[in-house]
């Protein structure tokens, strides 16, 4: 078990650089689910079966397809990639994987701090305690997570509405402006 | 009837409020009336307290009238309080019946003015009651309050026509040089506070001849910072430049606070204090050098002066040098005499050159008058008496007894008496000159402007009263040589301190001298002015006579010194520091934000990719401290 | 199930979540800013993950639960925006929209 989940997290690791630094959307949208899927993998050697098939049914199962839809709607193309291309050049990796690399280093130094922690398991948490500490304690979370789902619901169907044609025409002058300023 | 004291300075105080609120609403007959009224009221109420002074002296020759407490702030209560001694009674009696003289004539004199006939009147009237407040004064706070109030009325009245700019330049100036040395007094005051903790000036000087040792440090330096108030307020050097310029204001003007009562606050102030002048030699030998000095300077620049009232405004700097160098001397009385005839004759030669100025359409240039003694006989003859008064024509004339009694304490003084003596003597002798000068050239030869103006009873009849007492107020002071009647002097040696005699012979060969010099100098004026005025003409003309004439027109350089020593360098100054670098703490907070401001929005780039930058930052930062501080 | 150390699974997880950061911070196309995204919400959820794995808790598991759907509504909103700026600037370069500068 110990041996599958470090091998699920090289290739989590792997994947997931390879995701962000990827030039086309969709080969980069697949990189995530590769990524996702052996995270899910980690899930199920942590002893959290329900959320390692949740992870695979909802993340990559769901939000990353409506991902490569929305990537279909827009049919960008190979005059993507070139775009791409150009935005992403080498020295603007510099500041960013600083900042990260400084964040890092305080999360590595907290967690050495304390001693390692050898955990014997004590088995996969079963579905049942899941279920019921769900619907027991955090019952209200719950509700919450269902109206924060309604609204995104309704914000997107909002958002994602195409506009009246005299909508658009005021909105229409500032692409010129857009384009310009650079 | 002592007790009717309070209404001599309150009645003038009236006077000002009714007309300064109302005044617009009366016309020019009531406003006359109630300027007019209120003084000369005070002048009766001032009779009739120096009649019953004079009459039945009180107990100790001194009466105090407390009206209410001024201050009353941890241990230091000055009163609104008026102290009556004989020097108070000279004073007041001088300051009101002057005054109203004057007012008498202002009413007729300032007949033409278009507007500001109330406010005239107004300023006056306060100017009057400051005055008599100044001169009433039982504690010192009180007396720089009319110190202070003739100083501002002063101003007002200088800068009467104020919308000619140079009037008010010449108020500001006068109001400034006089500042400084009312600041030197102020200093003085707080220094006597300290030392003293009192201002009552009698417990005050008592508290002073008791503790103070003559000649300490101290002692100079209160009387000396008192000297400074008085040199500014009666233009004495280094402050005299002043007074020739305040002949900018009307002449009714002039006459009253420029010549016969603002300007000999300052002797008054010596004499008033004069046991802090005792007790500091060298102060008081200051005082008198100053006086000696002043005179004779004073003296020279009237002799050049081609404005009739500048040579008087001259003239009058140098008659107080001659109260300077009395008070200097320690002759008390011989001071105050002087001033009391020197206001008689002053005040008419004002009165009497301000009618002539009417008359000739407001000509101020000797030069441009001349035989005016058959145009305006009347005031030929007023002004001429006035004239032997202030020349010290012997034996007939108020102002010849003033003076001798100068010279005489003079010559008696310890301290360089010879020189002081000789530098009046030159003085009267100068004085003779320019004053007949002035004489020849208005009233005698050619007529060059004609005279256009009929003066009214209120112009004359003061002119005639002030020649009267001109002549005959010399007689109320006999010295021994002349038939021995010293009702003045004895009067005033009841409050200030006695003189010191000389022999019977000397005094009268020094009157002899100086009989001598007055008629020495009239009849100069007679020669020099009447009889050849070429040979004078050709002496300016010469490379020497032209740079004396010059420096003596121009009051030996002082107004030039200082206004390049002292106003050119604050004017460098300012100029200098144009960018406002003071302002800068203050400007600067505002610039400081304003540079925060630019380099900030920098910031606000709208770019998401930014705004999530700083928010990774941010947390960095606060992880950071959480872990690594905490 | 496996014997791993707490403090190495965090540290995945930190991995991770410093990829996603730094890929946030970097793509200028606003579709791998949204991708990075849902990157760094994983790493955290892993966290919660291994926090419950320590305590053999089911906590760490809502509390993913919770994580998870927040995200779902989150790229739902999240795409929808994108659209509507592809058709307002006909772009999708994220530093177009800033009307906000200043």
């Amino acid at each position: 078990m110990n041996a599958v989940y470090y091998i699920s997290s090289v290739v989590a690791v792997v994947a997931t650089v390879a995701a962000v630094t990827g030039l086309n959307a969709v080969h980069s949208l697949l990189y995530l689910i590769v990524s996702f899927l052996a995270v899910a993998l980690i899930f199920f050697t942590l002893g959290a079966p329900v959320i390692a098939a949740l992870e695979v049914i909802i993340y990559a199962g769901a939000i990353i397809v409506l991902f490569i839809f929305v990537v279909m709607i827009l049919n960008l193309g190979d005059v993507a990639v070139e775009q791409e291309k150009r935005w992403t050049v080498g020295k603007m990796w510099v500041g960013p994987a600083l900042l990260a690399l400084v964040l890092m280093a305080e999360l590595v130094y907290v967690l050495f701090q304390q001693t390692v922690h050898h955990l014997p398991g004590a088995g996969p948490i079963q579905p049942q305690d899941l279920g019921a500490t769900l619907f027991g304690p955090y019952m209200l979370g719950v509700e919450l997570a269902s109206m924060v789902l309604l609204a995104g619901l309704v914000g997107a169907y909002h958002l994602g509405r195409r506009r009246q044609p005299d909508e658009t025409a005021q909105e229409r002058q500032e692409p010129v402006d857009a384009g310009a300023r650079r | 009837m002592l007790h009717l004291l309070f209404l001599v300075p309150i009645l003038p105080f009236c006077g000002f409020v009714v007309l300064a609120l109302f005044g617009r609403w009366f016309d020019r007959r009531q406003v006359a009336a109630i300027g007019v009224g209120s003084i000369g009221l005070s002048a009766l109420f001032a009779l009739l307290v120096g009649f019953d002074f004079v009459i039945a002296p009180p107990a100790g020759d001194h009466f105090s009238q407390s009206l209410w407490t001024w201050i009353n702030v941890g241990g230091f209560s000055p009163h609104i309080a008026f102290y009556l001694d004989s020097l108070s009674v000279i004073m007041i009696l001088v300051v009101t019946v002057v005054g109203f003289l004057i007012h008498v004539y202002s009413a007729e004199y300032m007949e033409d003015e278009p507007d500001g006939y109330a406010r005239f009147f107004a300023c006056m009237n306060l100017f009057v009651g400051s005055m008599l407040t100044l001169v009433l004064a039982d504690n010192l706070l009180l007396l720089y309050l009319g110190w202070e109030g003739v100083g501002l009325c002063s101003y007002l009245l200088i800068g009467f026509w104020y919308t000619d700019p140079a009037n008010g330049r010449a108020a500001r100036k006068a109001f400034i040089v006089t500042r400084i040395g009312d600041t030197a007094l102020l200093v003085g005051l707080l220094l006597l506070f300290t030392k003293l903790g009192t201002l009552q000036i009698q417990p005050l000087m008592e508290a002073a001849s008791a503790h103070w040792v003559v000649g300490s440090s101290i002692t100079v330096a209160a009387a000396g910072l008192l000297l400074g108030g008085a040199l500014g307020k009666s233009a004495q050097l280094p402050l005299q430049t002043w007074l020739p310029d305040a002949m900018a204001g009307p002449t009714p003007v002039s006459a009253l606070i420029h010549a016969a009562t603002m300007v000999t606050a300052g002797v008054y102030l010596i004499a008033r204090m004069n046991v802090l002048f005792t007790l500091s030699p060298v102060i008081q030998t200051t005082v008198a050098a100053v006086g000696a000095g002043t005179l004779i300077l004073a003296g020279f620049s009237a002799l050049t002066q081609r404005d009739i009232k500048r040579v008087l405004a001259y003239s009058t700097i140098s008659q107080i040098g001659y109260m300077f160098l009395a008070v200097g001397v320690g002759a008390w009385s011989a001071a105050m005499f002087h001033f009391m005839t020197h206001a008689f004759f002053k005040a008419l030669l004002f009165m009497a050159a301000g009618v002539i100025i009417l008359g000739l359409h407001h000509e101020q240039d000797m030069f441009k008058m001349g035989g005016l003694r058959k145009q305006t006989p009347l005031v030929f003859w007023t002004f001429l008496a006035g004239s032997l008064s202030l020349a010290a024509l012997p034996l007939v004339t108020a102002g010849f007894y003033s003076k001798d009694a100068i010279l005489a304490g003079a010559w008696a003084s310890d301290a360089g008496g010879r020189w002081l003596w000789a530098a009046g003597l030159g003085g009267a002798l100068l004085t003779g000159l320019y004053t007949f000068r002035m004489v020849f050239l208005t009233f005698f030869g050619q007529v060059q402007t004609p005279f256009h103006l009929k003066p009214g009873l209120r112009l004359l009849l003061p002119l005639v009263v002030l020649a009267f007492l001109s002549i005959v107020a010399g007689f109320l002071d006999l010295p021994r040589t002349l038939g021995n009647q010293p009702w003045f002097s004895d009067f005033v040696h009841t409050s200030l301190p006695e003189t010191k005699e000389i022999a019977g012979s000397v005094e009268r060969n020094l009157q002899i001298v100086a009989s001598l010099a007055s008629i020495g100098g009239i009849l100069l004026a007679y020669y020099f002015f009447l009889r050849e005025p070429g040979f004078v003409r050709r002496l300016v003309m010469t490379p020497l006579g032209a740079a004396l004439h010059r420096f003596w027109f121009v009051g030996w350089g002082f107004d030039w010194a200082y206004d390049n020593l002292i106003v050119g360098t604050y004017v460098r100054l300012a100029r200098a520091n144009r960018a406002d670098v003071f302002d800068l703490p203050m400007r600067g907070i505002a610039l400081i934000n304003q540079a925060g401001h630019i380099v900030l929005s920098r910031t606000e780039t709208g770019r998401l990719r930014w705004y999530a930058t700083s928010v990774a930052f941010g947390a960095i930062v606060a992880v950071g401290i959480v872990v690594f501080v905490t | 199930m496996a014997s791993i150390p707490m403090e190495q699974g965090l540290l995945l997880a930190g991995v991770l979540f410093a990829i996603g950061l730094t890929g946030v911070l970097v793509r200028r196309n606003i579709i791998f800013v949204l991708l990075s995204l849902e990157v760094m919400l994983n790493a955290a959820g892993l966290a919660f993950i291994v926090a419950g794995y320590r305590w053999g808790q089911p906590d760490g598991q809502v509390l993913f639960l919770f994580v998870l759907t927040m995200a779902a509504a989150e790229v739902s909103v999240g795409l929808a925006l994108v659209l509507q700026l592809h058709r307002v600037f006909k772009t999708l370069d994220v530093d177009v929209a800033s009307r906000m500068r200043g």
